[in-house]
């Protein structure tokens, strides 16, 4: 502020900030960048004014024009897709009927999911586009809950650290595993370390259970030979992009990619595309075009080359995209055109696209209530900074979080809680089993130090012995040894881990029967496929689709924070203070004019110890009692045994005092000043929120009552305020001090005398 | 994630798969690996099990993934340094018309006729499209 320089020129004057303005600008939404759109520079989310018009030829079952081009003028993509990705016996009734009229389609539940994915086909990717540009958010969520292939939703984590410590890998893929995650995703900082990383991820992703499937993120070469070996069991990396430049740079074809996406099924390798917004308009390649449009021709050319998912949803442009007017909306989108092509789709909300909590939450909410074969195609289940693709949306910040959103709706988002004692055990067990088969095959060896700092580790930042070199040195050697899974299997059977051996050889076995390369497949616990052919998706509007099985409800619904009504009074035991307060007979009123009253709750004393603050009963009717004889009063402590209402202890106290002024106290710690001539609700200075009431504000309390009853007019002690979610903490201890007092409360029973041994 | 209420359909398996070496895949065993009888060929995916799942897709009404597993059921001729090498040879502006023809033909010749189509419409395309070198 300049309030107190001399008035100069305009021209020097600093403007005028209002300050609520400048605490608006320091919100954690305003570190995230927003652009005009521009279509000029592929900065639109849809409807680019530059986008093809849909229109498809047909002529000799053969696609002669498609989205504003002839055959001539396809480019790799127009061409791969017109040839292979178009059923052209549905083209022309798909593409004849209304954009609008197919959006109805998607949220009509009387048209079958396998009518849209029949009519899908032979739509172009302009008309996809078009379509999803017609759905509103609530329409796009309704949609994917009809349309997703595999009707269980499931989830992949992020497993990675800044070190590729091997043990730490292995202990946090079994914590993955343990939440619930059935695809792990690890990456690697460095290159070279990529072997021993996949071996490590591919022991500890077995310890908690059967079946979690595991990929190692690196370029093409090194993945597919880590693939071959059956040291991972999938591949997502294989990118596609909207514009034939972009794809060109990335120094592939359609036909390459085709010819890569056979390869990985003959090696018996699960995989999916990889596309989503933003990457084209970030290479300054993105033709002019929507982010939908290109979009829809990857998915388009996704289907053609016959993958059977694809990961989308933004990825590593998802903040381009969410850079601009709609872009959420058309993140979403990606996922359900996907869905519509019948593919299983991994759906993105995989980079921290905000800094701002509510706005990255807000990102993830549709996906998560409406579900999706992957929700994330990556939660960081590691640290935010250990995560080596990046900070995912979500994190391991954020899993206690995910875990109650996932029972504040009662939704199956794909993980579930685990104890602690349950994920040290699983942590020791693999970064154990890690370690034996290092050594067993002569890799590396790691200390007992180190592995017990991985067990407890909350990331890599609190190992005790990194080992980079070490590592290194153990992922060449797996690399020219050519080691395979069955050497780990190997290794673990001799090794004493005979579960984990039979577990990584049911991978082999699977890899074998090669169920799982079918679309949207996982492996649940005992190694059955969930896959469209075996879990499809029956969605036709409410009562119908997928529910969570009792178990998995159960899951759901426990998380471990939860705590009932008779944990909460056992804590309250341990502050008991035994014969602290004797029960006499019938409370009298009293006479003398210093007297002034304590009317304490039925509850106080007997079953409950602790007010919600963390005083005990004790100190709080100390405080009280101080405060009254620094006034030069007495205080009476009676039980209210009839009512457990805050005003009815005060004023009945207040009636039996001489001064005709009480003090009521719950045993939560409520407490009030009331006075005999009042209505019950009335009162003449009160405590409502006890959790925040100190020492002080009771002594204070006290003295204020001293005072009212000498006849003075005391200030009124403020009433504690907190901007914290004050009720969200203490709510349901509340009610179960409130069940303890109600169960002592006695309607029609006078109040007693209670001698208090201060 | 847990067993659900019984699938709609039956697991697609066939009855009785075996590995690429020839070995059923029940034989996938501790014993038979601590016994020494157990080899990479063994862990590997057949050509007829992928066709096999290439009609389950088709029947699923997928007929683009059929095909890519079907071309996958060629590929399991194929060596991994091949296999690379081919890939390489279809990534832009590796090969001349003249060299993928060659390959398309060779592939036909051994028997992967899918791969061969792959190859030979990648030429066509990579000459219009002036994505040789």
């Amino acid at each position: 502020m300049t309030s107190t320089e001399p008035r100069s020129t305009e021209a020097r004057s600093a403007p005028i900030r209002s300050r609520r303005f400048a605490f608006m600008d320091r919100g954690n939404v305003n570190l995230d960048g927003f652009a005009e759109p521009d279509a000029a520079l592929g900065l639109t989310a849809f409807a680019s004014p530059f986008d093809p018009e849909p229109e498809i030829e047909v002529r000799d079952g053969v696609v002669v024009r498609m989205d504003g081009r002839a055959a001539e003028e396809f480019d790799t993509i127009d061409a791969f897709v017109a040839t292979h990705g178009i059923d052209v016996t549905v083209a022309e009734e798909a593409m004849a009927i209304p954009d609008q009229e197919l959006a109805r389609m998607l949220v009509d539940t009387r048209v079958p999911r396998e009518e849209i994915v029949r009519i899908s086909a032979g739509l172009t990717p302009a008309k996809m586009s078009r379509v999803m540009a017609g759905l509103q958010p609530v329409e796009l969520q309704f949609a994917i809950t009809k349309m997703r292939v595999r009707a269980t939703p499931a989830n992949q984590a992020h497993v990675t650290n800044r070190m590729d410590d091997p043990l730490l890998v292995a202990a946090d893929a079994a914590t993955a595993v343990a939440f619930g995650f059935r695809e792990l995703e690890a990456t690697v900082p460095v290159l070279a370390d990529a072997p021993a990383v996949a071996m490590a991820l591919l022991i500890g992703s077995q310890v908690p259970s059967a079946g979690a499937l595991t990929q190692c993120s690196v370029e093409e070469a090194m993945e597919l030979e880590m693939g071959m070996r059956g040291l991972v069991s999938y591949a997502e990396t294989v990118s596609l992009y909207g514009t034939e430049s972009v794809f060109l740079d990335g120094d592939d074809t359609p036909w390459s990619k085709a010819f890569l996406v056979s390869a990985y099924a003959s090696r018996g390798i699960k995989m999916r595309v990889s596309s989503g917004a933003g990457a084209e308009a970030l290479m300054g390649e993105a033709e002019r075009r929507s982010m939908s449009y290109l979009e829809a021709r990857c998915v388009s050319l996704a289907r053609a080359l016959g993958a059977q998912g694809v990961q989308n949803g933004g990825i590593d442009g998802a903040s381009v995209a969410a850079s601009v007017p709609m872009g959420v909306r058309e993140l979403l989108s990606e996922n359900l055109m996907v869905m519509m092509r019948n593919l299983e789709s991994c759906s993105g909300n995989d980079t921290l696209m905000s800094e701002s909590h509510v706005r990255r939450t807000s990102r993830t909410l549709p996906l998560f209530l409406a579900g999706s074969d992957f929700i994330f195609s990556g939660f960081g289940s590691i640290p935010r900074y250990d995560n080596m693709f990046g900070p995912s949306n979500f994190n391991a910040e954020d899993l206690d979080d995910y875990l109650v959103m996932q029972r504040d709706w009662g939704v199956d988002g794909g993980a579930r809680s685990a104890s602690e004692e349950e994920v040290l055990r699983l942590r020791r067990r693999a970064a154990e089993a890690t370690r034996a088969v290092f050594r067993h095959l002569g890799l590396a060896d790691f200390s007992d130090e180190h592995l017990e700092s991985v067990v407890t580790a909350e990331g890599s930042k609190d190992l005790a012995e990194p080992q980079p070199l070490g590592v290194l040195h153990a992922a060449r050697m797996i690399h020219e040894l050519g080691l395979t899974a069955l050497d780990v299997v190997a290794a673990l059977d001799e090794s004493g881990f005979t579960d984990e051996a039979e577990r990584v050889l049911g991978m082999m076995r699977a890899r074998v029967e090669g169920d799982y390369l079918q679309t949207a497949a996982i492996f649940d616990e005992e190694m059955q496929v969930l896959s469209a052919l075996t879990d499809p998706n029956h969605y036709a509007g409410p009562g119908t689709g997928y529910r969570a099985p009792a178990d998995r409800q159960a899951e759901i619904d426990s998380i471990r924070q939860a705590r009932s009504v008779a944990e909460l009074v056992t804590e309250q035991r341990d502050h008991e203070v035994p014969g602290a307060f004797e029960e006499q007979g019938t409370a009298a009123p009293g006479t003398r004019p210093d007297e002034v009253v304590i009317g304490v709750s039925p509850a106080l004393g007997r079953t409950l110890h602790r007010t919600l603050s963390g005083l005990t009963v004790h100190e709080v009717l100390e405080e009280l009692a101080a405060g009254l004889e620094e006034e030069g009063c007495s205080a009476r402590v009676v039980r209210v045994n009839s009512s457990l209402d805050l005003g009815w202890i005060g004023l009945t106290a207040a009636r039996l005092a001489g001064s005709g002024i009480g003090l009521g106290l719950q045993a939560k710690g409520t407490a009030l000043i009331h006075r005999r001539d009042l209505a019950p609700l009335a009162n003449l200075e009160l405590f409502s929120v006890a959790p925040l009431v100190t020492r002080e504000m009771y002594r204070t309390l006290g003295i204020n009552a001293g005072r009212h009853a000498k006849g003075a007019t005391p200030e009124p002690v403020r009433n504690a305020y907190s901007d914290e979610a004050i009720t969200a903490r203490y709510h349901t201890r509340v009610i179960a001090m409130i069940t303890k007092e109600r169960e002592l409360c006695v309607p029609g029973k006078p109040p007693t005398e209670l001698r208090w041994h201060r | 994630m847990r067993a659900r209420e019984a699938p709609h359909r039956a697991p697609v398996a066939p009855v009785k798969p075996h590995a690429l070496s020839g070995r059923p895949v029940e034989q996938l065993d501790l014993d038979r690996l601590r016994d020494g009888e157990l080899g990479t060929e063994d862990i590997r995916i057949s050509a007829e099990t992928l066709t096999h799942q290439a009609e389950q897709a088709e029947r699923a009404g997928n007929p683009q993934l059929a095909e890519s597993l079907r071309r996958g059921a060629e590929m399991t001729a194929l060596g991994d340094d091949e296999l690379m090498r081919m890939y390489d040879a279809l990534r832009p502006r590796r090969s001349t018309v003249e060299e993928l023809t060659v390959l398309a033909a060779d592939l036909a010749d051994r028997g992967m006729p899918r791969c061969a189509a792959l190859v030979r419409e990648a030429a066509e395309i990579y000459a219009r499209r002036g994505l040789t070198p």
